[in-house]
């Protein structure tokens, strides 16, 4: 996107400024965490990585940090994809080790509604909502192909109708679940040796199309009661979920136009679900390239796309519409002139697939790539390494300014391109810029739970 | 067993934390913080206690249900402590307060996801830095079963369960213990499914991973399979250690094929000799899987007090507090701390590895067992440990495991097998 200094932020004094809400994702396991470069080459599993991550996110007082999840190692024309930063830690086991090193910031992990059950999950994150003192969230997803099941018990036993209603009914049972104990259920009273008040612990007895769930919870409530919900979703079902049951809202819309579409949209449903407007944040995706000006930071924005799509990678990229072994076409040549293979998997498995006609976009590949005389890899590049704000720490802090004012959004979840230093630099750059303005907090509030500093209703 | 020289051989002692301590009454104690139970910090401090004297690990209890009395459902008493927090996830938020303890969460094998738990105890691996552990429990209450609706289970008879006298609650036995045999296996493939060196970061190639050092671990059992790798790499121990409590047969085959530490419950010196002489007929019955032989801890709960008098008196006063006397699966020692030692000295005479002690009392008996209990073992020479040692596994003298996937193709992996 194009940015320029100048755009200002709205000076009306018919609302009070709008604050800015801040998610900073770890680097991810896909082609836009950079390795190729010895500057980047932490590990990206060591606890050191995490630690760093985390408490530079803290130290620019972000809402949240976020971990993204895959329950598979992705796979390429069925063998392992090796051409990106791979392996991750358990998502909630690292979230409690980072718990122990932060303070403030919000602890947000992506766990799947399919492949997890309810009582069980349930408790582990009331338990990193005890062990953060209400720091602990939830990224809700659906995941439920057979590739993923392999790894689990029941295999593929979710059609694909049906994950939102499982995901909903997972989030009803799981409240049921964290609202069991009474609020002063336990006592220990040494004196009179009462440890728990009498009818302190609710049965939950739950029985429907997904989950029969009867018990009693092990968990006295959580600081936060029940831990932030979020969301990711962006299908007619996914946004229909979220309206009922998010408070974030982790969407793809980071464009302005788009953005507003999206959130006029989501913001709109909820009235009708009797919530607030401000009852749910919009926090789009969103990469950065910084420059002492608007010229270096394109400059730096080409060199880091190069390092995201190598020349191996840009050829698996195109294999992924193609369907097919491309391995001999020059990554510097042009787009092949063959047309793509229709198959019922795709060659890519282990990560969201396009879900348009392969033949479509190859066309309209062509057609972008001979009107602008881009390579294979110019073209990817266009693609997967297409950073959302390029420019002055000023410009990128007045953008996402205008984006939250002008309601594109309520913030940004921020991914960085390196593991774990991407982020130093947002801090150091943008959050100071951010702060001048009045936009942004300067500390946090002590003791805040996640859904305090986010803003949202108890 | 382990092929042992009695005398020389180092003694491990591990701590089981579990609430404001094992006896019920407990967390009236003057110096309990039972309104703490919930908050990190408490176990923190007990753990930071535990590792500065020197204990090699420490335990914690964990269930899939709210604890009660009995091995029934779940009791409408209100004087006991009920509510654990996540064992796993308050261990791995443990580990950055900690450089040198092994930390051992208890996790069940009944109802949980084998992949979860490999990626899980892997990850306290990584956080922990290489003392990551694993307490493996079965659950076969039937409450429990309710919890996830898609089993039920008969009543538990805990008598009938240990003398084996019941067909049904045998064959629920062997079905749970099998589970878990096949949960550990899964765990133990994950935990090798990345070989130390897959990642390589090469650029003229473009590959970050080396492919050919990623492996299925393609597990089909009777009650799951699970495809792998793990999305974990290989945790820093390459296999964390791996505890079994076990009383009985059943269990004491799942611990001498899968278990780095069976932990035992002798109640005097005849019956140390049966549980010893079943332990090795377990050894000749089933195939061992853990790269090192198994070692044998015995358990005990410990309150300590000046006098013997005086220890059997606070004893006493706990039972009164609760309103009945405690029992327990385990030996009680309610003595002083000479005593103590003296018992766990005999242990160790009798060829035992270690000792799982379980505080009556938290933090008094963990304070006495650290102040008093470990002098004494350290002033008798049972107490020598590597100096050099940065990971549990090291700590307890367990070798770094190979991989059992180094040097193979894909093709080979049908070669290896299952546990059981």
């Amino acid at each position: 996107m194009t940015l320029t200094s100048d755009a200002p932020a709205p000076t009306s004094t018919e609302r009070p400024l709008k604050q800015v809400h801040l998610a900073a994702h770890f680097p991810g396991v896909n082609n836009t965490t950079v390795w190729r470069d010895n500057s980047n080459a932490a590990s990206q599993i060591a606890f050191s990585s995490f630690k760093h991550f985390a408490q530079n996110a803290e130290r620019g007082k972000f809402d949240f940090l976020f971990l993204a999840e895959g329950l598979r190692l992705r796979e390429h024309k069925g063998l392992i994809h090796d051409l990106d930063v791979v392996g991750r830690p358990n998502t909630l086991a690292v979230l409690a080790g980072i718990a122990a090193v932060t303070r403030h910031i919000g602890l947000v992990g992506t766990l799947s509604s399919t492949f997890n059950e309810p009582y069980e999950l349930a408790r582990q994150l009331a338990s990193l909502d005890h062990l953060s003192g209400g720091r602990a969230g939830w990224n809700i997803v659906t995941t439920f192909d057979a590739f993923h099941g392999e790894n689990f018990r029941r295999g593929a036993f979710l059609d694909g109708g049906d994950r939102y209603t499982r995901a909903e009914e997972f989030v009803a049972v799981a409240r049921q679940l964290w609202d069991a104990w009474a609020a002063d259920a336990v006592l220990a009273d040494k004196a009179t040796g009462e440890f728990l008040a009498e009818d302190a612990i609710g049965v939950v007895d739950h029985h429907g199309a997904q989950f029969d769930v009867t018990g009693f919870p092990t968990l006295p409530q959580s600081p936060q009661g029940r831990p932030v919900i979020v969301q990711a979703g962006d299908s007619a079902d996914g946004r229909g979920f979220a309206s009922r049951t998010a408070e974030v809202i982790f969407s793809r819309h980071s464009g302005f136009d788009d953005g507003q579409k999206f959130y006029t949209d989501v913001k709109g449903r909820l009235a009708a679900e009797g919530r607030h407007r401000d009852s749910l944040k919009i926090l789009p995706a969103a990469t950065f390239i910084l420059g002492d000006t608007e010229a270096e930071a394109r400059e730096r924005s080409r060199e880091t796309a190069l390092l995201q799509v190598s020349p191996q990678t840009a050829i698996a990229f195109l294999e992924q519409v193609w369907g097919t072994d491309l391995g001999g076409y020059d990554p510097d040549g042009p787009l092949p002139e063959i047309d793509p293979v229709s198959t019922d998997q795709g060659v890519t498995r282990g990560r969201v697939r396009h879900d348009s006609d392969p033949a479509a976009i190859a066309r309209g590949w062509r057609t972008l790539a001979e009107a602008e005389g881009l390579s294979i890899r110019d073209l990817v590049i266009r693609f997967a390494a297409n950073h959302t704000f390029v420019g002055t720490p000023v410009q990128v802090a007045e953008t996402i300014n205008r984006h939250v004012q002008e309601d594109a959004s309520d913030g940004f979840v921020i991914v960085g391109s390196s593991n774990p230093t991407g982020l130093d630099e947002f801090v150091d750059r943008v959050i100071p810029e951010l702060q001048e303005r009045g936009v942004y907090r300067t500390d946090y509030d002590q003791g805040a739970t996640l859904r305090h500093t986010l803003g949202l209703p108890d | 067993m382990t092929a042992r020289s009695p005398h020389t051989a180092p003694f491990h002692l591990g701590i089981a934390l579990d609430g404001a301590g094992w006896h019920p009454a407990a967390w009236r104690e003057p110096d309990a913080r039972p309104g703490e139970l919930f908050d990190l910090a408490y176990w923190v401090d007990l753990v930071q206690i535990a590792e500065a004297a020197g204990i090699d690990l420490v335990t914690f209890e964990d269930a899939f249900g709210l604890q009660s009395a009995g091995f029934g459902g779940v009791d409408s008493r209100r004087d006991e402590v009920r509510g654990r927090l996540d064992a796993l996830l308050l261990a791995t938020a443990i580990a950055p307060h900690t450089t040198r303890i092994g930390l051992v969460p208890t996790v069940t094998t009944t109802h949980t996801e084998p992949f979860h738990v490999g990626t899980a105890t892997a990850t306290l691996d990584y956080v922990s830095e290489g003392w990551g552990g694993w307490r493996v429990q079965v659950s076969g209450r039937a409450h429990e079963a309710a919890h996830v609706g898609r089993r039920s289970f008969p009543a538990l008879d805990p008598a009938a369960v240990v003398a084996g006298t019941d067909p049904a609650q045998t064959a629920l036995i062997e079905q749970l213990f099998g589970e878990a045999a096949d949960t550990v296996e899964v765990a133990r493939r994950l935990w090798d499914s990345w070989e130390h060196d897959a990642v390589i970061r090469d650029v003229p190639t473009g590959r970050f991973l080396d492919r050919d050092k990623v492996h299925y671990i393609d597990f089909a059992g009777d009650t799951f399979t699970v495809k792998g790798p793990s999305i974990t790499p290989r945790p820093p121990q390459g296999q964390p250690v791996v505890f079994a409590l076990a009383h009985q047969k059943v269990p004491y085959e799942l611990a001498t094929a899968s278990a780095d530490i069976v932990g035992i419950t002798p109640r005097d010196d005849a019956h140390l000799a049966r549980i010893l002489e079943q332990l090795a007929d377990a050894a000749a019955t089933v195939i061992r899987t853990a790269s090192e032989p198994l070692r044998v801890w015995s358990e005990a709960v410990i309150l300590i007090e000046d006098s013997p008098d005086q220890a059997r008196a606070a004893l006493a006063r706990l039972d009164a507090a609760h309103g009945g006397t405690y029992t327990s699966d385990t030996v009680i020692l309610a003595d002083t701390a000479a005593n103590v030692a003296a018992q766990l000295l005999a242990w160790h005479d009798a060829g035992l590895d270690g000792v799982r002690l379980r505080p009556a009392r938290l933090p008094a008996d963990l304070v006495r067992i650290t102040t008093e209990v470990v002098p004494a073992l350290a002033a008798a020479g049972v107490l020598d440990r590597p100096a050099d040692a940065d990971t549990l596994r090291a700590r307890l003298g367990l070798g770094l495991p190979e991989n059992r996937y180094a040097g193979t193709t894909p093709a080979h992996l049908d070669l290896i097998g299952s546990a059981r």
